[in-house]
């Protein structure tokens, strides 16, 4: 028995370890904020997750592609869990090429729900071209492809600042406390009052950082919340058979040993 | 293998059984006379063959939905992400798989070390174990590469350039291992393929390490051999069956904890950039379970030599069986080894932690002293340890010590014989 309970208690030491490592905020001193979607039931904030995509499509989707979404995405469980008509209406906005028709033309028509993200630009050249030479990258997976995840997207939106006196940025370079080296090639993108939320939220820089960045987090995961709920009863599963199994095995060892 | 007379129950079964004596393997199977004193340590060895048939399980649907092409492969990833019916759950449980199965093989080796498993009349099990490990390795690494992110390219880059360390041929290897002159499809396809094969070559070797387990039957924390069947022994079915199986849920609940609350932590977030020939990140890290080896490598300041190293801290544990000239089996009999087996556990996991950092400075410094003593510690250390250690008197039994038999009953704690 002794020696179980040793071995619980050093599981359950060593869970929670690890739990701090995951849960807790970066140490590099990045900004904090409370992520629902965060913790052992996190789920996303609806309302937030739509104003999010709100801020991607009217600053972002300008000249980041989020080319692994599509549009059905919107409005399925878990994410921002727009109308299917809503959902639609978005899609219908943007044009697709489709083709070649029967006279073996291409032609352009209105985005379905099955189409993925229509891509702001052709190519990766022409994206090059359009922003100095920086490639804008792709945001499906950008919280997960980034040491510090949502707090680091987060942070790197409101990182902007003068840069040090000492420093002398070259022209189409921006100074972000939180970028590596420091030198970012996007301009600011948000500030104050920049859109119009449709819900009425004012929208403030850190209201549109957060939002647009649980909308990333959410388009980098989107299978988060189902992940959390299958966990947790799993968990349970797993915890309540091995005490079964541990109470069976300790009346098969009685026949023979007392302390197994 | 059989020393038991198993006679079918039903004319059908013996008729069956004398043609493909099936049922008499599994009556051996569920006979087979187990030392009763085996600690949790020891259910290891069944949590290993878990994770193998998982990682066998989950690789296959993978495969259904993964497409090895360099222009392909990471959106194929993102597509059993986001598309596949419970496609993030399989590739997380293989992903984490991977990790569960070195946390659990690493537990496996050491215990061996501990307790002198590798020693006569075992050798051929460890030999059979190692080669297991080396394809293990194999597999995981190339199982890295699969889906074509940052570090999957220039894990990919860095590992086979090792090779060109050979000297005259180097190059050619090289290029023989790519395909062509950089990694790029050819590297990427012929990856898939053998991630594919070699599990089922572990799977082969797994049956032989269990057969050749079968043999000479179970080390046990003592580490004397038994009379089997005897007192000391208990049948596999159900004492150890159920005790395999309440370990394996143990380790069952830390699985489920990387795979649905912390399924990214083992990996890097570098992974998730689509590979990029032209640009080469920070760092380039090997997973976790690997970083030791990595340490070695880098702590040899000449590229073949680093090589060499490397490669030879793997094979200085084959043979470990010859380097170890001590007659007594388990640690618990010998202070001195006792100490040095725990300093050598620290020091693979200084090498570990090395292997992450980068290699300069204290660091460097640091990996080179470990790399010392890891080769110290098989080569010189084993070898004169065994001819000068003054072991401890070994009972003759299990129940012995049990019985108050023990000759010196102060030395060696109860708890530690029989746990």
């Amino acid at each position: 028995m002794k020696h179980i309970t040793k071995s619980i208690s050093f599981l359950f030491l060593f869970l929670i370890f690890i739990s701090q490592n995951v849960f807790s905020e970066e140490k590099k001193k990045l900004l904090n904020t409370d992520w629902s979607f965060k913790g052992y039931f996190g789920k996303f904030d609806r309302a937030s997750l739509q104003r999010g995509y709100q801020v991607y499509a009217e600053v972002c989707a300008s000249c980041h592609s989020i080319s692994y979404l599509s549009y059905r995405n919107l409005a399925e469980e878990g994410g921002p869990e727009f109308s299917a008509e809503q959902a639609k209406a978005i899609a219908a906005s943007f044009e697709v090429i489709d083709g070649p028709n029967d006279d073996g033309e291409m032609f352009t028509r209105p985005a379905k729900l099955s189409d993925k993200f229509v891509n702001p630009y052709q190519n990766d050249k022409e994206a090059m071209a359009s922003n100095g030479g920086a490639y804008p990258p792709d945001l499906s997976v950008i919280v997960k492809a980034r040491g510090g995840g949502a707090d680091y997207i987060y942070s790197l939106l409101l990182g902007y600042d003068d840069p040090p006196s000492d420093t002398i940025l070259d022209s189409g370079v921006y100074y972000n406390a939180y970028m590596y080296g420091n030198n970012i090639k996007m301009p600011k993108p948000l500030s104050d009052g920049q859109l119009e939320y449709y819900d009425g939220t004012e929208a403030t820089e850190e209201q549109m950082a957060k939002d647009v960045t649980n909308f990333l987090a959410w388009a980098a995961e989107p299978h988060l919340e189902a992940r959390h709920k299958i966990g947790f009863k799993v968990i349970i599963y797993l915890i309540i058979i091995s005490i079964l199994v541990y109470l069976s095995m300790r009346r098969l060892w009685s026949r023979i040993e007392p302390d197994v | 293998m059989s020393d038991h007379n198993y006679v079918p129950s039903t004319k059908l079964a013996k008729w069956f059984n004398d043609r493909l004596p099936l049922l008499s393997l599994s009556a051996h199977l569920r006979e087979y006379p187990t030392p009763k004193n085996l600690n949790y340590w020891w259910t290891f060895g069944g949590i290993l063959t878990f994770c193998l048939i998982t990682q066998i399980v989950t690789g296959i649907v993978l495969a259904m939905h993964y497409v090895a092409h360099t222009d392909l492969a990471f959106a194929s990833v993102e597509h059993i992400m986001r598309d596949v019916n419970y496609g993030w759950l399989l590739r997380y449980f293989h992903a984490n798989g991977a990790s569960m199965f070195f946390l659990a093989v690493y537990v496996h080796i050491f215990r061996a070390l501990y307790y002198g498993s590798y020693k006569s009349p075992r050798e051929v099990i460890w030999i059979i174990g190692m080669i297991i490990y080396f394809l293990m390795m194999m597999t995981a690494f190339m199982g890295y590469v699969l889906p074509w992110g940052q570090m999957s390219f220039w894990a990919a880059t860095v590992i086979t350039n090792l090779f060109s360390a050979v000297p005259l041929i180097g190059e050619s290897i090289t290029n023989w291992l790519w395909g062509g002159f950089a990694v790029d499809n050819p590297t990427l396809t012929r990856f898939y393929a053998l991630h594919y094969l070699l599990p089922f070559l572990i799977f082969g070797l797994v049956i032989l390490h269990i057969w050749a387990l079968h043999v000479p039957g179970n080390n046990n924390p003592i580490g004397i051999e038994l009379k089997k069947p005897s007192k000391d022994t208990v049948p596999f079915h159900p004492y150890i069956v159920i005790k395999d199986l309440f370990a394996l849920l143990l380790f069952l609940i830390v699985f489920a904890f990387f795979v649905f609350y912390a399924p990214n932590i083992l990996g890097h977030a570098d992974n998730y950039i689509e590979a990029n020939p032209m640009v080469t990140p920070n760092h380039i890290v090997p997973e976790w379970y690997l970083l030791p080896f990595y340490a070695i490598l880098r702590s040899v300041p000449d590229k073949l030599l680093g090589v060499i190293a490397m490669f030879a801290s793997i094979f200085v544990l084959v043979i470990l069986p010859w380097l170890d000239t001590s007659k007594v089996k388990s640690a618990i009999f010998r202070p001195l080894y006792k100490q040095f087996y725990w300093i050598l556990v620290l020091d693979v996991l200084v090498l570990g932690y090395m292997g992450a950092m980068p290699a300069e400075g204290t660091y460097l410094l640091i990996a080179r002293v470990a790399t010392t003593y890891y080769f110290v510690h098989f080569l010189i250390i084993l070898p004169v340890l065994g001819k000068k250690e003054k072991t401890l008197p070994v009972p003759s039994s299990i129940m012995e010590p049990v019985l108050g038999g023990s000759p010196n009953p102060n030395t060696i704690k109860k708890k530690e014989l029989y746990s």
